[in-house]
C-alpha cells in the first residue's frame, strides 16, 4: 500500500477491532488507552497503560502492530505515554455498555453498584482485588451471583 | 554531586524500593491466608514491578549508557542496591509482612504525591501513574492492620510484636543525605521533614484504631540508601537474579 493512502478514520476503525487481551469484549478504543493517532508517512499510535504493572501492555502493543501491518501499514511507531495517567473516566459509553453485557459492572462513583445479572442494588464488596488489578470482586445479595466490578481509578 | 547524578541516584533508589518489596511479596504468592488476599498480594506486587520497570527504564535514559531495566535489576550486586533496609527484611508471618508493607506504603504515598510536582518530567509522570495505585495499597494494608490489631488476643499480640520489630527500620525513610538535598533544591523534590509529619500522623491514627501501641523513640538502623545492607538482601538477589546470572542475556 502506498504511504498516505489510508486516513486517520480508517486507522481508528482498524484499532476499534483490536481487543483488550484481558477483557476481550472491549476494544482498546473502548478502554480509552489509545491517546493519539497520527497519520503521515506512517502511522504513530500513542498508548497509555491502565496500571503500572499491567501485564497486557506489551501484548496490546504487539496486537496494534500486527493489526496495522495486516492492513498494509509499513511504517508504524508505537509510543508509550504515561501522562496524563489513565483513568476509568476514559472508558467510553459504548465500553461501559459492553462491560455490563459481559457481566462486569462498569466503574461508578455511586456507592451502590448494580448487579449485572439481576440489576439489584443490594450488592456487597467481597474484595477490592479480583482476577486483574483493575477489578474488584462483589456479590449480589438478592440473586447471590458473584460478579466483577471495574473499579474507579 | 551534580544535579544529574543526584537525579539518577534518586531514581534508582525508588526503583530498588519497588523491586525489592515486590520480590518479597512474590515470594509468598500461592501462600495467601485466603483467596481474596492471595489475589490482592499478587496484584499489589505487580503494581510495584510495573513501577520498578518504568523507573529503571527512566534511569537507563538518564544514565545514557544503554543499560536496560533488566541490567539494573539482574546484573547489579548487593552493594549497588539502594533500597530501604525495611523492604529487604524477610517475610516472617503474615503480620510481619503486612506491617512492613503498611509502614512503607504510608510513606510511599506521600512521597509519590510530592514527586508528581517535581521538576523532572519523567519522574513526575511515573509518580502520577503510581500514586493512584498506591492509594489502594495503603487502604488495603490499613484495613488489615486494624483487623489484626483489633482482632483476637493472639492476632493483637503477634502484630504488636511485628510492629515493634519493624519500627527500627522506619528512621531510614526520613534520613536526608546529599541525594535528597540536591533533589529537593534542584528538582523541587520531596521534603522529607514534611513527609515525616504526614507519615507520623497517618501511622499514629491507624495504629490507635488497631488498638496497638506505637513503639517509642529508639535506635534506628540505617545503611540501605548507601548500599550497606542486612544479610538478607544477598539471599533475595541470589534467587531473583539466578537466571540472568546463569544464562546472561537470556530473553523470552
Amino acid at each position: 500500500m502506498v504511504a498516505g493512502s489510508y486516513s486517520r478514520e480508517q486507522v481508528l476503525e482498524w484499532l476499534a477491532k483490536v481487543p483488550d487481551p484481558e477483557i476481550p469484549v472491549l476494544s482498546i478504543l473502548d478502554l480509552g488507552i489509545v491517546r493519539d493517532v497520527s497519520v503521515d508517512e506512517g502511522v504513530t499510535v500513542s498508548l497509555t497503560p491502565t496500571y503500572s504493572g499491567c501485564p497486557a501492555t506489551e501484548a496490546i502493543e504487539s496486537s496494534v502492530l500486527q493489526a496495522l501491518k495486516r492492513h498494509g501499514v509499513d511504517e508504524i511507531e508505537i509510543r508509550r505515554v504515561l501522562a496524563p495517567a489513565w483513568t476509568t473516566d476514559w472508558i467510553t459509553e459504548e465500553g461501559r455498555r459492553k462491560l455490563l453485557e459481559y457481566g462486569i459492572a462498569p466503574p461508578s462513583t455511586s456507592p451502590d453498584i448494580a448487579c449485572p445479572q439481576c440489576k439489584s442494588l443490594n450488592t456487597e464488596l467481597v474484595s477490592e482485588f479480583g482476577s486483574t488489578a483493575c477489578k474488584a470482586s462483589r456479590r449480589c445479595c438478592d440473586c447471590l451471583e458473584p460478579f466483577e466490578y471495574f473499579k474507579c481509578l | 554531586m551534580n544535579r544529574e547524578q543526584a537525579l539518577l541516584a534518586y531514581t534508582l533508589r525508588l526503583a530498588d524500593n519497588a523491586l525489592i518489596l515486590s520480590q518479597r511479596m512474590v515470594e509468598v504468592v500461592a501462600a495467601g491466608p485466603e483467596l481474596e488476599e492471595e489475589l490482592a498480594n499478587a496484584n499489589l506486587a505487580l503494581d510495584f514491578i510495573g513501577q520498578a520497570r518504568m523507573l529503571y527504564t527512566h534511569a537507563g535514559h538518564l544514565e545514557g549508557r544503554g543499560r536496560s531495566e533488566d541490567d539494573f535489576a539482574f546484573m547489579r550486586d548487593e552493594h549497588e542496591f539502594r533500597n530501604l533496609l525495611l523492604l529487604e527484611q524477610p517475610n516472617g508471618h503474615f503480620g510481619d509482612a503486612l506491617v512492613r508493607q503498611y509502614l512503607f506504603e504510608a510513606f510511599y504515598l506521600h512521597l509519590l504525591e510530592s514527586l508528581t510536582q517535581c521538576a523532572d518530567p519523567g519522574l513526575a509522570d511515573i509518580a502520577a501513574r503510581a500514586v493512584k495505585e498506591v492509594k489502594y495499597h495503603l487502604r488495603h494494608c490499613s484495613k488489615w492492620l486494624i483487623r489484626l490489631g483489633d482482632g483476637t488476643e493472639l492476632s493483637h499480640e503477634r502484630v504488636q510484636t511485628s510492629l515493634d520489630e519493624a519500627w527500627r527500620y522506619t528512621g531510614e525513610m526520613f534520613e536526608v543525605d546529599e541525594v535528597d538535598e540536591v533533589m529537593q533544591s534542584e528538582y523541587a523534590g520531596p521534603d522529607l521533614v514534611a513527609i515525616r509529619a504526614l507519615w507520623q500522623s497517618e501511622v499514629t491514627a491507624t495504629v490507635a484504631e488497631a488498638t496497638l501501641t506505637l513503639p517509642g523513640e529508639q535506635w534506628m538502623a540505617s545503611g540501605g540508601k548507601r548500599g550497606q545492607h542486612s544479610e538478607h538482601l544477598g539471599f533475595l538477589l541470589a534467587e531473583m537474579q539466578y537466571l540472568q546470572r546463569s544464562f546472561p542475556g537470556a530473553t523470552w
